[in-house]
């Protein structure tokens, strides 16, 4: 393999995914996913139940094994390593530091219930990164104080809203630094008067260029933020352009049908 | 919707309702019942009290007897050290079991399989025996060759066997326990650890484990509780805790049940102190599960006397 050159490493794509496939036994959930992901751009996806959106969030983090195709991350390979012209699998312990590049947030927050905010935060870097408790704990309460909790520090998940434990989920991916953020519909569990604080905390890291791949059901966010928007349909791309361009004028039928039900 | 001019009127009536004295429904059933539990209860203790064999006497005399007492400390003794290494082990194979290795979760499938379908008796027996084997085999063992008694009687060797044969046995009761907590934890919590890139030893002892703690710590209890009274057994390996001391008492001096009295006296009081432990360790692992804990024994007290002199207050 050759080193890439300035100019091709400059375009190179946050994600890449060429024909992926996944298959649950003999339900093929994924059949060919082809998108790009440029660094810096918050990529929307959007699509009916079922239709493979948080199996293919999934397969970018090596959640679930890719079973066809080709999926890169940052240029790596996600779950192989290429060597002698075959793919060999990654040890645990590569894709583990893998994934310690990717930060996800889930429709259902999964904070760790036995820790306070700041134990959720501080956790994963203070026993994965080579850093002092104190410097953890530092940027563990600024990114707390980032997503507007800096008085909810030391207060367990159980007594607080959805819509700031997902804030708290937020900040905890974050504190592992990752380059790449993967949400999967982190509003759906929220009461509706809560979905803006969250959505709010995800356009300030758009704003600072995060690149963020967004599952999400809130078309105004993506319409407003997103830089790219996918429609996906039985584990197909069926659809995809500018935001603005797929929610107002869509091409296909399916996908005016979907709209038609979510707008 | 309320008529606010006879809301006003009404108002004072409204805010004291006068309570309710009805005639309680009589249950003959209840206290015909009663008068019978009543009845054989009270012939119980006169023949207990009266009986001249029980030597009641006898059992208030060894009761505290210094060799009894030593036999209570042992047996406190060896249920600590065999629920130490019962749960230590049960973890071990719980994780085991869990694991994606199949070799590796076959081992703890046979090692439970193996100690829980043999009886606890004929495992005591068996480590108390092995020493014999094990020096003419010459087999190596991880304790060390100082471990090989010269006298199979020795106190440690008992006091090994002892524990060998309730730990190890106890390990592969709690494996159950423990897996069955690990298996409680939402899948979410190991999905969100494995995203922060956290490897599955650590996500097991960081995140899943502690919040299995309010599955597997209520069941060890009863384990504990029913370990205490296993210890027992070890008195056919000649093991001197509670059950043997008594033995070697009553062998002597012929008192067979007023030991025997006296060792369930100190087993029963042994086993309520753990019983009151258990419900005080209980609640405290159901908090966040239940909204409003149910009162315990000693505030509901409270809150009956406190009723009690209110009414005669009013
Ligand atoms: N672990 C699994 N085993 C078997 N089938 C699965 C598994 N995970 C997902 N599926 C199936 O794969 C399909 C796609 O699921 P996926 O969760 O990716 O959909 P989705 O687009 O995220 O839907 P939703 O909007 O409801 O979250 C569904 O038919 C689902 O039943
Ligand atoms: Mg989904």
């Amino acid at each position: 393999m050759s080193e890439p050159t300035e100019a091709q490493a400059a375009v190179r794509p946050m994600v890449h995914s060429e024909g992926v496939e996944k298959w649950f036994g003999r339900l093929q959930v994924l059949q060919g996913i082809d998108l790009q992901v440029k660094p810096r751009e918050v990529f929307c996806i959007i699509g009916p139940s079922g239709s493979g959106k948080s199996t293919f969030l999934r397969c970018i983090n090596h959640l679930e094994k890719v079973d066809a195709g080709r999926l890169t991350v940052d240029g790596q390979l996600v779950g192989y390593q290429e060597r002698g012209g075959r793919l060999h699998e990654l040890p645990d312990k590569e894709v583990c530091r893998r994934r310690e590049e990717i930060g996800m947030v889930f429709q259902r927050f999964n904070l760790f219930p036995h820790m306070t905010a700041l134990g959720n935060v501080m956790e994963a870097p203070l026993r994965l990164k080579d850093e002092n408790k104190a410097a953890v704990r530092e940027r563990a309460t600024a990114l707390l104080r980032r997503v507007g909790l800096s008085d909810k520090l030391n207060v367990y998940p159980t007594q607080l809203s959805g819509g700031q434990q997902q804030r708290v989920a937020i900040a905890r991916a974050l504190a592992m630094q990752p380059k790449l953020m993967l949400f999967d519909e982190p509003t759906s569990a929220l009461d509706p008067e809560l979905v803006g604080e969250v959505l709010e905390v995800m356009r300030g890291l758009a704003e600072d260029g995060m690149t963020m791949i967004v599952v999400t059901h809130e078309m105004g966010f993506a319409r407003e933020v997103g830089d790219a928007l996918v429609f996906m349909d039985q584990g197909q791309v069926v659809e995809t352009g500018s935001p603005r361009d797929v929610i107002s004028d869509p091409q296909h039928e399916r996908t005016r049908s979907f709209l038609s039900k979510v707008l | 919707m309320d008529d606010e001019g006879a809301g006003v009127a009404e108002a004072p009536a409204r805010s004291r309702p006068e309570a309710i004295r009805a005639v309680p429904v009589r249950h003959p059933g209840r206290w015909v019942s009663g008068a019978i539990v009543l009845v054989v209860a009270a012939q119980l203790i006169h023949w207990f009290v009266t009986n001249k064999e029980l030597k009641l006497g006898t059992v208030r005399h060894y009761l505290f007897d210094h060799s009894i007492l030593v036999g209570v400390g042992v047996t406190l003794e060896l249920t600590a050290v065999a629920m130490i290494m019962g749960v230590i082990i049960g973890v071990v194979l719980a994780v085991m079991r869990l694991s994606r290795n199949p070799i590796v979760a076959g081992g703890s499938w046979l090692y439970v399989w193996f100690f829980r379908g043999t009886p606890v008796l004929v495992q005591l027996l068996f480590w108390y025996n092995l020493p014999t084997v094990a020096r003419s085999l010459s087999l190596g063992i991880p304790f060390g060759p100082s471990w090989l008694p010269q006298n199979p009687k020795d106190l440690i060797t008992a006091f090994i066997a002892a524990c060998l044969g309730l730990g190890l046995n106890e390990g592969a009761y709690m494996a159950e326990i423990v897996r069955a907590g690990i298996l409680s934890v939402d899948e979410g919590q190991v999905e969100a650890a494995s995203a922060l890139g956290m490897p599955r030893l650590l996500s097991m002892r960081r995140i899943v484990l502690p919040q299995a703690m309010r599955v597997i710590i209520p069941p060890t209890g009863n384990e504990t509780i029913s370990m205490l009274k296993t210890t027992s057994l070890a008195s056919v390996i000649a093991f001197p805790e509670l059950l043997y001391t008594a033995q070697i008492i009553y062998s002597r001096t012929y008192e067979t049940i007023p030991l025997l009295l006296t060792a369930s006296i100190w087993y029963l009081f042994m086993t309520s102190v753990l019983s009151v432990g258990q419900y005080y360790l209980e609640r405290r692992f159901a908090r966040g599960a239940l909204r409003e804990l149910p009162p315990t024994p000693g505030q509901r007290i409270r809150r009956w006397v406190a009723l009690r002199r209110g009414r005669a207050l009013t």
